[in-house]
């Protein structure tokens, strides 16, 4: 086996489809449950999320559009006239904790000051405000969450070790024994108290108190998490707390504490799957010289759990089309798995966040004596379709554009969006992502065969 | 700046979109930034389509923004060019376009010396026009540009086809069961010795819009789009169009004594005959739709006098309107439409058919108004529906804007004959069937369930009731529920009662029934 290569990047045209990153209003309001967003922008931001969240805006959503017309595009409105007047008829109907204000194409374009007319009303209207700019100009997809994360950092309290060392503690033991009271954390709580450790990534609570489990079995506590339930219970921030990731998204997120905050970032795998979770645990203990134990077998429980899905998929192949920048992640995963990945497209690729990931595929590829895949940054669907025409993959996860003509074509599709949706962080959740790519494969060996290739369009496209 | 949470019709794009891709072999260039191109997935997921959406975007990012698309637009049409040697490309400008007032004219005419495609910008001001708006201008725009073009080379041809024939004109993806409508109109005058000459967008190519001219008239069955197209026809090709939308049974029968006079012209002039459409309309009415009989037989006599409210696209709720009061006997307490720019013609319609009329985009208007009303059915869009499940009331689809379930496998036409037994069954359906109705009244119901509480209109709440009138509600049968709750409030309000018991219930009742 020859030396671990240099992972190469291509770049291509950037003519892909994906989620405009203000879909990250979708789970963020349900995450953060004292929060309204308001996203400011045209009737096509509204007519996306309407469409992209399909059942969920019948719940009465806490969140809405700001919708500009044409007296607000050719400045006849007064922007912050306009915003008071809707942010008080929020307060007023909602009474939320904090509006976050979703800037968006439009806002850039015409150069709306989001961020300085927040201030301004935040002290009139007595809300705090955060101002996050979302949009499909400098974004995609998920990493909308990571400029409403971004922003949250600034809105954290102050970490001070000597005199809110006490009042930091409580925080812990409250977040700790809010998701799943545990003795054991009481009796080292001496021991585990001298790590500082605040994880960022939105995800839902029972995912997060399992993260929290998997770091305290190594005496390690998580302090707290950005973002928290509520925006009220934010943690704190400052010099001598460690961040860390859960999600490859998050590049902003990542070094607002670090430059702002005096925070140091701990580069790790991310926790997907049973490979990324230990190497994540490692690298959070290796930092607190905490000593793990038992990971390994723990590991290969999991493993030995999954192994009916690890039959189906082995030797199989894969495509990423390339949406949601978690494909670094999942394709070290599946190669983990035994899968064979021809390419991974990705829509923005951040070397030093992700270094500690690359890495660890690189290392999986070796392990697994698998190729090294492609990474193509900014792909071109076009010419992604024109490939799998030629590489004929088993499995290309892709988007919900270009699924149903896959299929069409006879190439077997998971819905890349699903991956952002479904638990598939930390060692608990271990199956749900093999779950997800086998789906399209199990299904394949049930259905009747004499329905593949239904395109009317001619085939050689 | 308006506060919105929910919007009836689409920005102009997803229009300009739903008409390019319904043509075959016609690519549309959305100017956008990245995740604008979400029709493609809308279409995609929607009608299940088994082909790649001929949609792209040209990306707008920062360098756009910073120095003008310049090349790129260009690039992107002789690209799409040579891939797949579309007959059209169209670049269609979104709100991102509109703003930073790139000029598309330009780009076109550039891109248009170099590539075998024709490019046609989409002439559609984003601010002042909507999906359906922007869908009917860009069909006209399409259809215009090629009879001219026509003209110009002289090759179109003028002379009528020897039978009588006529275009379908603003079928096109995505729509409200358009697909099923299609095929239902297809066969209507094609009973009747009609061929159909046409059908745009959907399907249509675009090498034989040359000869939309031959067919001896236009029908437009929905008033959202095609109009723009069959009055451009009309002027510049004296075409006549028959706008009557053939739904329900009594516009049916106008749309095929229309059809007979606009085929009689031409028929007499040709051969000195006449065709006589009568006899068709009375055995279709009588055996083919079941809707004529369905509303004469007893089923049907426990609809009479109960109350709906419709809401919908002004083609849909007028006909549903006209239907439900005409056809069925039931009382339509409120119809309205989203299409403010129609609002003239659809008060028309609907005069005198209901006891109000209520023209609005806003959806919680709508929500506010029904929950006033408290009627035994809503037919609207996914909208309604879900107010509809809020305050217990069923809920029958009858216009977009639509969900996946609202675009079914089987043959559901709303359109024509078979369309009237359709719509028959969804308004049967969607009403608390009569023996059970009657039943659940005597047995004081099935359900034990709470008395709903759930209210969409404010106001009221602060009237006490005693603990033996709270649970009488219980003994009423579920959907009555909530309106005998309400009336006993109002009444109380009136009289000044600050407690309610059980006297005042009834003399509520008594009262609101005499």
């Amino acid at each position: 086996m020859k030396t671990l290569e240099i992972p190469t990047l291509e770049c291509e045209t950037g003519n892909y489809h994906t989620f405009c990153p203000i879909s990250c209003v979708a789970w963020l309001y349900q995450k953060i449950e004292d929060s309204f967003f308001l996203v400011v922008g045209t009737k096509t931001r509204g007519y996306f999320l309407q469409n992209a969240l399909g059942v969920m805006i019948f719940a009465e959503p806490r969140y809405a559009m700001a919708e500009s017309e044409e007296g607000d595009i050719s400045a006849q409105l007064n922007d912050q006239k306009e915003l008071e007047r809707i942010c008080l008829r929020v307060k007023n109907d909602r009474n939320p904790s904090v509006i976050i204000w979703i800037g968006t194409c439009t806002t850039e374009i015409i150069k709306m000051d989001l961020e300085g007319i927040a201030p301004k009303l935040e002290k009139q209207l007595g809300i705090p405000i955060v101002v996050a700019r979302a949009n499909g100009l400098d974004h995609a997809f998920t990493q909308g969450e990571d400029t409403v994360l971004a922003a949250m950092t600034h809105r954290c309290p102050e970490y001070n070790h000597r005199t809110t060392y006490q009042q930091g503690e409580d925080v812990a033991k409250h977040v700790v024994a809010d998701v799943a009271p545990n003795e054991k954390f009481f009796d080292e709580k001496d021991k585990s108290s001298r790590c500082n450790l605040v994880l960022f990534g939105s995800l839902p609570s029972s995912v997060a108190s399992q993260l929290n489990l998997e770091s305290r079995r190594q005496s390690v506590s998580v302090s707290g998490w950005l973002p928290s339930q509520k925006y009220t219970e934010l943690p704190a921030l400052g010099e001598g707390v460690y961040v860390c990731g859960v999600n490859p998204f998050l590049s902003r997120t990542a070094t607002t504490p670090m430059r702002r905050r005096k925070c140091q970032l701990i580069g790790a795998p991310f926790p997907i799957g049973p490979d990324g979770t230990r190497a994540w645990v490692e690298k959070i203990c290796s930092i607190f010289g905490v000593k793990p134990e038992g990971l390994e077998e723990r590991e290969n429980q999991i493993w030995k759990n999954l192994s009916d899905y690890l039959e189906l998929i082995t030797g199989k192949s894969v495509f990423f089309m390339g949406d949601n920048l978690l494909e670094i992640s999942l394709a070290r995963f599946l190669i983990r798995c035994g899968m064979v990945v021809y390419e991974v497209g990705i829509p923005y690729m951040d070397r030093r966040y992700q270094a500690a990931e690359l890495l660890l595929l690189q290392h999986t590829c070796w392990k697994m004596k698998k190729p090294m895949p492609r990474i193509v940054e900014k792909p071109d669907n076009y010419s992604q379709v024109q490939r799998m025409h030629e590489l004929k993959p088993d499995l290309a996860i892709t988007g919900m554009a270009h699924a149903n003509p896959l299929e069409a074509r006879d190439i077997d599709t998971k819905w890349s969006v699903e991956f952002t949706f479904a638990q598939i962080h930390g060692s608990v959740n271990a199956r749900d992502a093999p779950e997800l790519v086998t789906r399209p494969l199990r299904r394949r060996s049930d259905s009747a065969s004499g329905c593949r290739s239904l395109s009317r369009q001619a085939v050689d496209v | 700046m308006k506060l919105a949470y929910w919007m009836y019709a689409g920005p102009a794009h997803i229009g300009t979109s739903r008409v390019a891709s319904s043509f075959r072999n016609v690519h549309a260039i959305m100017h956008a930034p990245l995740g604008d191109d979400y029709f493609n997935a809308m279409r995609s997921t929607l009608e299940r389509e088994r082909d790649f959406t001929p949609v792209t975007a040209s990306v707008v990012d920062r360098h756009v923004l910073a120095r003008g698309s310049q090349e790129k637009v260009i690039n992107n049409i002789s690209r799409k060019d040579e891939e797949q040697h579309p007959d059209l490309i169209v670049p269609t400008p979104t709100c991102t376009s509109s703003i930073s007032q790139e000029d598309l004219q330009n780009f076109v005419d550039r891109a248009s010396l170099s590539s075998e495609s024709d490019v046609i910008p989409a002439d559609v001001n984003y601010h002042r026009v909507n999906e359906l708006q922007a869908a009917d201008r860009t069909l006209e725009q399409i259809t215009r540009f090629h009879l001219d073009r026509a003209r110009r080379r002289s090759t179109l041809d003028r002379s009528v086809t020897n039978g009588p024939s006529a275009n379908i004109t603003g079928i096109s993806t995505l729509g409200f069961h358009n697909q099923h409508d299609c095929r239902e109109l297809k066969r209507l005058p094609g009973e009747s010795g009609i061929a159909v000459n046409q059908v745009i967008p959907e399907g249509g190519s675009l090498k034989y819009l040359k000869d939309l001219p031959r067919a001896w008239f236009n029908i437009v069955p929905y008033r959202e789009v095609g109009l723009v197209t069959a009055t451009f026809l009309e002027k510049e090709y004296g075409m006549p169009h028959i706008s009557i939308t053939p739904m329900g049974i009594s516009n049916t029968a106008d749309f095929i004594t229309q059809v007979g006079k606009l085929v009689n012209v031409w028929a007499f002039a040709l051969s000195e005959k006449r065709l006589n459409y009568k006899l068709y309309v009375d055995n279709q009415t009588k055996f083919v739709s079941q809707a004529a009989w369905f509303s004469k037989s007893i089923d049907c006599q426990n609809l009479a006098g109960k109350e709906a409210a419709i809401f919908g696209d002004a083609t849909h709720a007028a006909s549903i309107t006209k239907i439900l009061v005409k056809e069925m006997g039931i009382r339509v307490s409120c119809s309205g439409t989203y299409r403010k720019h129609d609002s003239e013609r659809f008060n028309e319609q609907v005069q005198g058919l209901c006891d109000e009329v209520i023209v609005t985009e806003d959806h919680t208007e709508v929500g506010d108004t029904i929950a006033r009303i408290e009627p035994s059915a809503i037919f609207g869009t996914q909208m309604e529906r879900h107010i509809g499940k809020r305050i217990d009331i069923p809920c029958g689809v009858i216009s977009s804007p639509v969900h996946i379930q609202n675009f079914p496998l089987g043959y559901r036409p709303f359109l024509g004959y078979e369309g009237t037994n359709q719509i028959a069954d969804l308004i049967y359906n969607s009403f608390n069937l009569g023996m059970e109705d009657h039943l659940l009244d005597v047995f004081g119901g099935h359900d034990t369930k709470g008395v709903s509480t759930k209210s969409l209109s404010t106001g009221g709440g602060d009237i006490n009731w005693t603990p033996e009138a709270e649970s009488e509600p219980n003994r009423i049968p579920g959907f009555a529920r909530g309106k005998t709750r309400k009336n006993t409030e109002v009444s109380a309000k009136r009289n000044n009662i600050p407690e309610i018991t059980i006297d005042v219930m009834y003399a509520a009742k008594e009262k609101s029934s005499s």
